[in-house]
């Protein structure tokens, strides 16, 4: 297709986690997107949780301010109640044709007020809430919904099935929103190409009698679980029985219903997620209500991911959930009061009854057959399990050039896969559309910004219920009532979550009827909540850091949670404190600088190349570092992915690629020995192999250093030949090798130097991989004896197939417990493993030809350089840590530094890869840019009392002071004191050292430091007379 | 009962901040009577503001960065560390108890640390510290 041929906008089909971070990746790297989603609302799945794992945060927190950012973008067009039905054309130019269905409000028309909704006569099932509570016919999905426009139920309206009846809603909408003459009309769209985030479904248990889900009230799946958990849940957050509103006392999670079930239902998968969510809603049940008994009914409790394991491990030894391995098969009604019994096979073999009065039911996730059937239409090929099929080495390409997928719809799996497959669909279109970015996007001029500066504060002070995060511990009425009181208040609100779209709405509005000039909002953190919040300020026409924000969730309400009277009083100190801030901050303006269109990859591994060639398809250049004489890294060791796709061949194809593209230049044997700079400018200095030194300058960095391998200590690793690790042994296995081609018995042993005290994580990857091998043993030799010695097996999402597979060809799994490991000595010839076997509770000694241990994957140790040269976090396992586990998956607090592949966690090839996409498209993102606005939080000197003694020009780290000469009005040669606009970071060293007070760091000033210690200690006693 | 000492914690924005926050994610608790004024770096805090600190009621400042070498401005702890033997100096001079001023690092993964030493001030303070005690310290 000819460049001039292609088009610059894109659909993204699905209003989800994973198309909303697709959408918003796009929308700021050039391109238009048309966003469509089925719902009246975006946001998909995650507004219905409670909380999320592995971090506990609340759900609605997190997704709120990318709510926002998609409802405000002026590159975004939300289709809500919109379907796609068929997609035609080829890649760069697609004409897509949609159904908007009605609506019956207009939206353009609807202020939100909720009169139609309160005044409407007709009530239904909340399918919201999972039908456990009711919503009118006329109604929003959830109160955060972004957009907050009404929309009327055409199944439940009376009027729109009785055209004389009702018409309540019409008649009171204030602005006259309500058109029960809407149709439904279809619309064609032009783009460039198409982003699938069609998400899922969760399974429905009533297929089946089994589990008594729609017999007996009190078995209900964990999404009504969590509703029931969630503040803004049909029993407000407080758990109780649906069958008799009494409090619970004893809990069962039964694991994998919907899933790793080929009898009851056709979902062979492992839906990847379970797992990690019933323990969440046990730990959060726990942790409310210690005394209830919490017990989960599990096959394998699988916890592969980024800090997965502590977190199993907290639940089971801090939080006292009780886990059973063992499959229920049914459930059945106890006397008349609405108990459950289950029976299930102990440890010991037998079979036990145990009494609970709820069953939570943790159900998969599948696709919705409308989704198979758009995608069977388009052409797109799904696998047996009705995902996307896609390749392990183009984890967002779907067989369709031009279309991409993401989200659950590529598979079952967890918030951070879906935003990290949703930045990595956009990086490949953003490299498919690269001719024509930025030919249809709009930009729109802030609103004007009046000058607050001669004016008295007029301060506006926002309190966040934060769900019950807040509310459930702080009296947030009594804290409103306080903060009303405190001097140059102006105006005081409560929101329930301060950061929905609604609330920033209204935020803007009131800033502009009582002209508030400076804005406290008593919430979360400034950490992540700042930044939105600083976009309302400035849509409100204020200054973007006339704010201030009190921490009164993470360094209140959540660390004070069993003393509401005292978190309370502190919630009151804290607004005091920022009132007092917030009254000295001053506008200020972000400087604005270009930045190098040049990105630094450090690692040539398959993470680095995949990064370094998107960018450079993006059209930017890029150096990739790599320390070694070739590219490949870990990869070069491995032969296939659990799919069966070559690895080699991929490997040699994509460093061709690297090597030949002319953006890319390859250093080979090269290190950074230093950096410097800031996001848009950095600066590195690399040592190359001859020990030459080279300075690169660069506007973003992707770190993808890889990790080691573990070398056992265990197991007679190194004393015995026969005894090797899977990396040796799939060498040997390629090559035949004598041990390999005679073996008749092998023994594969599972988590060696995972799991344990030391590294308390699982490596992610050594399931499968032990499984591959151990089926290709099987198959070239059925007669061979293969043992697989695990702890959990995780072959997680649709890698179940193969362990399935596995176990249908004879290869026997033995379960093993982490206090007594398999036992190996020197027999003869061979190797005799000795295990305790749980099903025939008896010793087992294998006679092994082989034994092959499933090393760890180690961090990097070089890791610890870098961190150090790039101011970045690694975690307590010496991986680098991301900003936020969920949804900033690929970045650092440290702007313009980006992570990927196993530097980041352990992980298979296609969550690398699809990370590297990921990566490169936030450093794509910030290119697309070509300038930058530095934080305005520099250094200023007060002329009035700096006296040019330059002590502060010696502690600045970045040279950033200077003496600068000047003549004055008579001519005689002055010096002053200057600070570098650009060169400043804000440390504030220089404020710290100065004895005269002449030099302040905006934002943060003496005297506003001065106002919160005041402000903080008003309450204290003064200082007693005559105490030291 | 005496009540909770006072404490004033200055806090960077890059660890100490952070690894507060965490504290609330993981639920940790700590005494309510710590109050947390985040500064951009350790290094900013000057020594008059420790002093007015507990010259305006605090039993207690406690100022927490990065680890020496981790300092995202990169050597603002270090001078931190360097105003801190001033400061203890100053207490000194003044009659101050040494105790009332504590420096301490923290990373933005380590909220366990940063909670043990809120508590560990805070018990240190109210042990026995009542103003009697530290009068008659004074005193010597």
């Amino acid at each position: 297709m000819s460049e001039q041929a292609m088009i610059g906008s894109v659909l993204v089909v699905g209003g989800g986690i994973s198309g909303m971070q697709a959408a918003l990746d796009l929308a700021d790297s050039g391109y238009f997107v048309h966003l469509v989603e089925k719902t009246g609302a975006i946001g998909g799945a995650m507004p219905q949780y409670n909380k999320v794992f592995p971090t506990n945060d609340c759900a609605m927190c997190i997704i709120s301010p990318k709510l926002v950012e998609c409802g405000r973008h002026p590159n975004i067009d939300i289709m809500t109640l919109t379907t796609v039905i068929d997609i035609n054309g080829g890649a760069g130019d697609f004409t897509v044709r949609v159904l908007e269905h009605p609506r019956y409000v207009d939206s353009a028309k609807c202020i939100a007020c909720g009169q139609c909704s309160s005044r409407c006569p007709k009530s239904v099932d909340d399918s919201f809430n999972i039908f456990m509570a009711k919503r009118k016919a006329i109604y929003i999905k959830y109160p955060q919904a972004v957009p907050l426009k009404y929309q009327i139920d055409p199944q439940a309206c009376i009027r729109l099935n009785e055209p004389e009846k009702c018409g309540i809603c019409a008649e009171i909408c204030p602005p006259g929103a309500i058109d029960f003459s809407d149709r439904g009309q279809e619309r064609y769209l032009r783009v460039g190409a198409v982003v699938m985030a069609l998400g899922f479904q969760p399974f429905d248990p009533g297929k089946t009698r089994a589990w008594g889900y729609g017999l007996y009230p009190n078995v209900v799946t964990s999404l009504q679980f969590e509703r029931f958990l969630s503040p803004g849940g049909p029993t407000g957050g407080v758990l109780v029985r649906p069958s008799d509103r009494q409090p619970v006392q004893r809990i069962a999670f039964l694991q994998c219903i919907g899933s790793r079930d080929k009898n009851r239902c056709n979902n062979e998968y492992c839906s990847t997620v379970c797992c990690m969510y019933a323990i969440k809603e046990a730990m959060t049940v726990k942790e409310a209500c210690p005394e209830v008994e919490v017990t989960i009914f599990y096959l394998d409790m699988r916890t592969p991911g980024k800090e997965f394991e502590r977190y199993f491990e907290q639940a089971r030894t801090e939080r006292n959930i009780r886990f059973v391995r063992s499959r229920i098969h049914g459930v059945e009604p106890k006397g008349q009061k609405g108990d459950l019994r289950l029976h299930y096979i102990n440890a010991h073999g037998r079979q036990v009854e145990e009494t609970v009065d709820l069953v939570v039911l943790s159900v998969g996730l599948e696709t919705p057959d409308a989704m198979v059937r758009l995608a069977e239409k388009i052409g797109i090929h799904m696998t047996p399990d009705r995902f996307a099929s896609i390749s392990a080495f183009m984890p967002v390409h779907t067989s369709l050039q031009g279309i991409f997928t993401c989200g659950a719809f590529n598979g079952p799996r967890d918030i951070p896969q879906s935003v990290i497959g949703g930045s990595a669909a956009a990086a490949s279109v953003a490299a498919l559309l690269n001719p024509v970015r930025h030919s249809l996007t709009r930009s729109l001029p802030p609103p004007p910004e009046q000058d607050v500066s001669r004016q008295e504060p007029r301060i506006g002070v926002f309190v966040c219920h934060c769900g019950t995060n807040i509310a459930g511990v702080v009296d947030v009425e009594e804290v409103a009532a306080y903060a009303a009181t405190l001097p140059q208040v102006a105006h005081v609100a409560r929101n329930l979550f301060t950061c929905s779209q609604d609330t920033q709405d209204l935020m803007v509005q009131q800033i502009r009827e009582k002209r508030l000039n400076r804005i406290v909002v008593a919430a979360c953190t400034p950490k992540t909540h700042e930044p939105l919040f600083r976009k309302t300020l400035k849509s409100a026409g204020i200054n973007e850091y006339l704010i201030e924000m009190a921490n009164i969730r993470n360094q209140n309400a959540w660390v004070h949670s069993q003393e509401p009277e005292l978190a309370t009083a502190k919630a009151k100190d804290l607004v005091r404190m920022a009132v007092a801030k917030v009254s000295g901050q001053t506008a200020r303006k972000p400087l604005r600088i270009s930045i190098a269109p040049s990105v630094l990859v450090i690692g040539g591994g398959v993470a680095g190349m995949t990064s370094a060639l998107n960018l450079a398809e993006q059209g930017y250049q890029v150096y990739l570092i790599e320390k070694t004489q070739q590219l490949g890294g870990n990869a070069l060791h491995l032969y296939q992915t659990w799919s069966g796709e070559h690895v080699p061949r991929f490997l040699r194809e994509l460093r061709e690629a690297v090597q030949q593209h002319p953006l890319i230049e390859v250093c080979y044997t090269s290190t950074i020995v230093a950096a410097g700079g800031h996001v848009g400018n950095f600066t590195s200095l690399i040592r190359t192999g001859t020990n030459r030194k080279r300075t690169i300058d660069h506007g973003a960095v992707i770190i993808a250093t890889g990790a080691k391998r573990y070398i056992p200590e265990e197991f007679e690793y190194g004393k015995i030949p026969k005894v090797v690790a899977s990396i040796e042994f799939d060498k040997l296995h390629m090559h035949n090798e004598t041990r390999v081609a005679n073996g008749k018995s092998f023994v594969f042993i599972q988590c060696v130097g995972s799991r344990n005290r030391q590294r308390p994580y699982c490596s992610k990857s050594c399931c499968t991989h032990s499984i591959q091998s151990a089926i290709k043993l099987k198959k070239e030799a059925p007669d061979r004896r293969i043992y697989i010695l695990y702890r959990e097996i995780r072959t997680y999402g649709q890698r179940e197939r193969i362990y399935n597979q596995a176990r249908e060809m004879g290869i026997v799994f033995i379960n093993y417990e982490q206090h007594g490991p398999p036992r190996i000595r020197k027999a003869d010839n061979n190797v005799l493993v000795e295990v305790w076997d749980h099903v025939l509770h008896r010793p087992l000694e294998i006679r092994a030809d082989m034994v092959i241990l499933a090393a760890a994957i180690l961090a990097n140790p070089e890791a610890v350089a870098l961190a150090t040269m790039f101011k970045l976090p690694l975690n307590r396992d010496g991986f680098f840590e991301e900003a936020h586990a969920k949804l900033r998956p690929v970045e650092f607090h440290v702007d313009g530094v980006f992570v990927a592949g196993l530097a980041h966690y352990p992980k298979p090839l296609e969550e690398s890869i699809s990370q590297a996409l990921a990566a490169a498209a936030k450093a794509g993102r910030l290119l697309s840019r070509k300038e930058i606005a530095l934080e305005p939080n520099i250094a200023l000197v007060d002329p009035d009392r700096c006296d040019d003694c330059a002590l502060c020009l010696g502690v600045c780290p970045y040279q950033a002071i200077k003496l600068a000469e000047y003549r004055d009005g008579e001519g005689v040669l002055r010096k002053t004191v200057t600070v570098d606009r650009i060169l400043c970071k804000g440390c504030g060293i220089c404020q710290g050292t100065c004895p005269k007070r002449g030099i302040d760091v905006a934002g943060f000033t003496t005297a506003q430091l001065e106002a919160q210690l005041d402000a903080a200690l008003e309450a204290a006693a003064p200082a007693e007379e005559g105490r030291p | 009962m005496k009540k909770e000492p006072i404490i004033i914690a200055f806090c960077c924005n890059w660890c100490s901040y952070a690894a507060a926050d965490l504290a609330g994610i993981s639920r940790l608790q700590y005494p309510g009577s710590i109050r947390i004024i985040r500064v951009m770096c350790s290094g900013m805090v000057h020594p008059d503001l420790v002093l007015q600190a507990l010259n305006k009621g605090a039993d207690g400042v406690i100022v927490v960065g990065c680890h020496l070498g981790e300092c995202h401005y990169l050597k603002g702890n270090e001078m931190a560390l360097a105003r801190a033997e001033i400061i203890a100096d100053t207490l000194e001079d003044l009659g101050i108890a040494a105790e009332r001023f504590q420096l301490v690092w923290v990373s933005s993964s380590e909220p366990e640390r940063l909670v043990a030493a809120f508590r560990a001030m805070s018990e240190r303070l109210r042990a026995g510290r009542t103003p009697e005690i530290e009068a008659k310290e004074a005193g010597q």
